[in-house]
């Protein structure tokens, strides 16, 4: 499989082991990407929040861009990949709109493309092909699925299985041989976008998610967006400990890979003393 | 929606106008504030701000933190009986506080357009800069350097920004989007 790759502002600094993780994972699953040249800003919270045509027009470009590379997109950052969806799913169903887009942003739309987020791309591999891949099960680790905001809603654009209560990541985590929990705060938001202005309501927000994963006793959280990532390790409070990996760093661990302990070292909640105390790390 | 007051029925029609949803037939059932996130943080309910704009009260949510607060996180309107989108309808109303200057969280806003800036200078945010700025401009200097100096010295705020070559193009698209 084939697929065009929009990584996004974060993946290139803050969520770098993301970036990583991601590109690995797929090239031992299989999965080819090929990142989109040139590519710019979703223009994430900010622009939807200050300027609704700006927020449409900016993915667009990405859009155009992947429509002339020709390929179906992959966007492994939840909040990149609910922006250039919202603007495909716009363009897609609102002819004034997309008029008005196709002037701004200077191209032809032709619905060739379809924006998918990387959970789904992997996920729609199976279960069975992505355990045959396993080297290392990940056996003993047992982590919550948290899919956030922006990767399941609004039900109406994203399109995945269940907006309440999603399994993908969970069937993906089970395939690797991991314990998924069952837990209720999956799709509850953390409140990133508010993280460097809000602080305290952050920190609130945060509080919540990791202790409703105390709860049930996981050892970990287990996302698919830089920004949720950053933000549940960096706003819990001091001394949890609880950290949160990408789930192309458990494909990465459980296929064996050689790179995992460098994403590892990336984190600001350090995960190596969990690994280790089950050994899936050196 | 019948109105006495001119002023209120136009407040109401331009906020429905705007965000494009069916703000009139909330029945106040409060599914939306029971998912919210943002309770307990702000000053209105989600369902308050809807009956709010219903009513006509133009200043009291044009001023409101809630607008602010509010996260998009969608789940009002993944969960809303009637299909309304209530992350729309802040979105409509942050922009209305913006034109109408009453902003209540001024540095969700000054981080929003710091944020933008950087993307119309080179058509990516340089994550470093942005944050140094926003930094530097809301007076909040010390906070979270722990953290900071962690991801610099992990590499993961690259000092220099990334420019696209399309970078005509994206100032382009900002300036044909400007208010
Ligand atoms: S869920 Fe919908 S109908 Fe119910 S209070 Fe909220 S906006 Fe109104
Ligand atoms: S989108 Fe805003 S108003 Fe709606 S539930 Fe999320 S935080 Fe609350």
């Amino acid at each position: 499989m084939r697929l065009s790759y929009y990584p996004g502002c974060s993946l290139k600094a803050t969520a770098k082991e993301y970036d990583m993780s991601a590109r690995d994972a797929c090239k031992g699953l299989g999965i080819e990407l090929v990142e989109l040249d040139d590519w710019v800003c979703c223009g994430a919270t900010c622009a939807h929040s200050t300027n609704h045509m700006l927020s449409i027009a900016l993915p667009s470009q990405n859009v155009a861009l992947a429509q002339r590379a020709g390929m179906d997109l992959a966007i492994p950052c939840a909040a990149c990949y609910s922006r250039v969806k919202k603007a495909d799913y716009v363009l897609r169903n609102d002819d004034v709109m997309r008029q008005k887009v196709e002037d701004i942003v200077d191209f032809k739309y032709n619905a060739s493309v379809n924006v998918h987020s990387l959970v789904e791309v992997v996920g729609q591999l199976g279960e069975k092909a992505i355990a045959e891949k396993v080297q290392k099960p990940l056996k003993g680790l047992k982590v919550v699925c948290y899919y956030g905001c922006l990767m399941v809603r609004p039900p109406q654009v994203t399109c995945f299985d269940n907006t309440e209560h999603p399994m993908f990541l969970d069937n993906i985590v089970k395939a690797l041989g991991a314990e998924p929990i069952q837990w209720s705060y999956k799709t509850e938001c953390c409140g990133a976008s508010l993280s460097l202005t809000s602080k305290d309501v952050v920190h609130g927000m945060v509080g919540r998610i990791i202790d409703a994963a105390k709860e049930v006793e996981a050892m970990a959280i287990v996302t698919a967006c830089p920004l949720c990532q950053s933000n549940l390790e960096m706003r819990q409070a001091k001394g949890t400990d609880l950290p949160a990996f990408y789930f192309t760093e458990l494909i990465g661990l459980a296929l064996g890979l050689p790179a995992t302990k460098k994403w590892s070292n990336l984190h600001l909640v350090n995960p190596n003393p969990l690994l280790q105390s089950l050994s899936l790390a050196d | 929606m019948s109105f006495i007051d001119a002023d209120k029925r136009k407040f109401f029609n331009e906020v429905r106008e705007k965000s494009g949803q069916p703000i009139d037939l909330c029945y106040q059932c409060q599914k939306c504030a029971s998912g919210c996130i943002a309770t307990g943080f702000a000053d209105y309910y989600p369902n308050e701000i809807i009956r709010l704009v219903q009513l006509g009260q133009k200043e009291r949510v044009l001023n409101s933190s809630s607008i602010w607060i509010c996260s998009s996180c969608e789940m009002c309107g993944a969960r809303c009986p009637n299909g309304i989108n209530t992350a729309e309808v802040m979105d409509a109303l942050k922009e209305m506080a913006i034109a109408a200057g009453t902003v209540k969280e001024k540095n969700v806003l000054l981080f929003h357009n710091t944020f933008l800036s950087s993307v119309r200078a080179f058509g990516r945010v340089h994550e470093a800069s942005m944050m140094g700025l926003y930094k530097l401009k809301s007076g909040d200097l010390m906070s979270d350097m722990d953290f900071g100096m962690d991801m610099l010295k992990k590499g993961k705020l690259p000092l220099l920004p990334h420019r696209i070559k399309a970078r005509g193009k994206i100032k382009d698209i900002f300036n044909k989007t400007a208010h």
